[in-house]
């Protein structure tokens, strides 16, 4: 049976604590002196990247060598994809090649779910377009249960630009799945006209929800992915939804925030916040490369994966 | 492969729908639709492992020469449990603790590929590591060898050891690999179709060596 990591939805609560506990056991491997297991030995992972990235493919490409299989990058810079070829043809070569996994990024939402009709390897989406980014989420989830224990319970804020970002829906999922309540903070400009089947609630006012939060995300305002003007000027943007030492100093003691990245410093988030000792951003960009190894690792490493769900 | 026959090691395959922790330390006893249920002898009981682990503790410690420089490894779950047990016996005879921890060697596994992903184990080493140390791998049941030659490459990737000895509460034989035991419980011999369980109180309420099946 071929599965694929696609959408946080289709993670059962079992499934996601399968990843975060084998995460887990993986971080140790990063205190060693020798970083490599040998598991996925004469395996091949392809980093499918149609859209810029840093830290998620130095991340895939950083978990699959740790686990020792073979990693080809191909971005679509450079490529064939540039003289027009399409994904399908993209995906046939991909498959002539023997690929045990794709890991795809695409500007467009559900080209990873279209891949995975078109290949044999199990397809892993590393964000499509305002879709989803499921191990932005589960690394988020990890992050969140090492700093904090159980999330059973937990309030978790999510502020900024909800209707661009595909890191939100994968965590309002995922965060469901496992247990947390979620709210969404967003001018109502930058929140999702549907959103109903969303399980959280919606706030437009940061300082009401604030003193509430557990865990404050920030996410990063997506001037690329806007057409229009969400909002009247950066500035009052920043004023209202952005955090700030002031609104950091609000926040109950113990509660952490995060940031997906790339940041936008000054704009969503202080520097003097994002350097703080409740920031758990470098945090995250570590604990995203152990997440990443538990999901190849469940994904590749047995007969049929444990994890994930069918196309 | 012998997966199959071995349940002591074969119980901690995850199967989506179960945590793995349910899958680690639920004890695989006999279940209805059984060929041979209910036809399970007990080969050791409580006090001849009780007997078995102290002899094994003296001649650790013999062989080794003291404490200091020990390092018992058990290989979850089972194994784990009997690498306390002995530090704790040699800590009684010895009079200053031992060190122990546990090494999870699914990773390094040869056959993975077999069946489908499973869960990890714990692996807990002191912080010293086991470089200049004499490790002793300690597991339940010594079958293929298999299990042991994973664990001498994780110990591979982890440090250089002085030493790396072997302790197993049972050898059932039929090695597939050239690989002995330093130290043995009981020898007992079966034949592949038999299957050979080791429970122990803190994961299975009571301790006892346990064979079932074959033609006998």
């Amino acid at each position: 049976m071929n599965r694929h990591l696609l959408s946080t939805s289709d993670l059962s609560r079992d499934d996601a604590l399968l990843i975060l506990d084998t995460a887990e056991h993986l971080a140790q491997v990063a205190d060693r002196s020798i970083k490599k297991l040998p598991t996925l030995r004469g395996r091949t992972v392809v980093n499918l990247f149609f859209e810029d990235s840093t830290r998620t493919r130095i991340s895939f490409e950083a978990a699959a060598k740790r686990l020792s299989a073979d990693v080809i990058n191909f971005s679509a810079k450079g490529s064939s994809v540039s003289k027009g070829e399409s994904l399908k043809d993209t995906a046939l070569t991909l498959q002539a090649m023997g690929a045990d996994a794709v890991v795809v990024r695409h500007g467009a939402s559900g080209a990873p779910h279209r891949l995975a009709t078109w290949v044999d390897g199990s397809v892993v989406n590393a964000g499509d377009g305002t879709h989803e980014h499921p191990t932005q989420a589960l690394l988020d989830a990890f992050t969140m249960r090492r700093r904090l224990g159980d999330l059973d319970g937990r309030r978790v804020t999510i502020v900024g630009d909800v209707l661009h970002s595909r890191v939100a829906r994968s965590n309002v999922h995922l965060l469901h799945t496992l247990g947390a309540q979620v709210t969404l903070v967003a001018p109502p400009t930058l929140v999702p006209v549907s959103m109903g089947d969303w399980p959280c609630e919606v706030s437009y006012d940061f300082d009401a929800v604030l003193p509430k939060s557990d865990v404050v995300m920030m996410l990063r305002v997506q001037h690329e992915r806007m057409n229009a003007s969400y909002f009247p000027s950066a500035r009052e943007y920043s004023r209202r939804y952005g955090l700030d030492p002031e609104r950091l100093g609000r926040m109950p003691e113990g509660a952490i925030v995060m940031h997906p990245g790339p940041m936008n410093r000054g704009m969503e988030i202080a520097a003097e916040v994002a350097d703080s000792g409740r920031s758990t951003i470098v945090e995250q960009v570590t604990n995203g490369v152990t997440v990443r190894m538990a999901v190849l690792y469940l994904l590749l490493s047995g007969s049929e994966p444990a994890i994930g769900g069918t196309q | 492969m012998n997966g199959a026959q071995n349940q002591a090691r074969d119980d901690r395959r995850p199967m989506a729908g179960q945590s793995p922790r349910d899958a680690a330390e639920t004890p695989e006893g006999p279940r209805p639709g059984d060929e041979y249920a209910g036809d399970e002898r007990a080969v050791l009981e409580a006090p001849d492992i009780n007997r078995a682990l102290t002899r094994i503790a003296h001649e650790i410690l013999e062989r080794a020469k003291g404490p200091e420089k020990l390092l018992l490894l058990g290989i979850p779950t089972r194994g784990t449990i009997l690498a306390r047990r002995l530090a704790d016996r040699i800590e009684q005879v010895e009079g200053q603790p031992v060190a122990f921890g546990s090494l999870d060697v699914t990773m390094y596994r040869d056959d993975l590929r077999l069946k489908p992903a499973r869960a990890l184990g714990r692996t807990d080493l002191p912080t010293e590591g086991v470089d200049g140390r004499i490790v002793v791998l300690v597991d339940d049941v010594l079958y293929s060898g298999r299990t042991v030659r994973a664990a001498l490459d994780a110990l591979n990737d982890l440090g250089r050891p002085t030493a790396v000895r072997l302790a197993v509460l049972v050898d059932r034989g039929h090695r597939e690999l050239p690989i002995r035991a330093d130290h043995v419980g009981k020898n007992l011999p079966t034949s592949r179709a038999e299957t050979v369980r080791v429970c122990l109180a803190e994961t299975d309420q009571r301790d006892a060596v346990l064979l079932r099946g074959g033609l006998r």
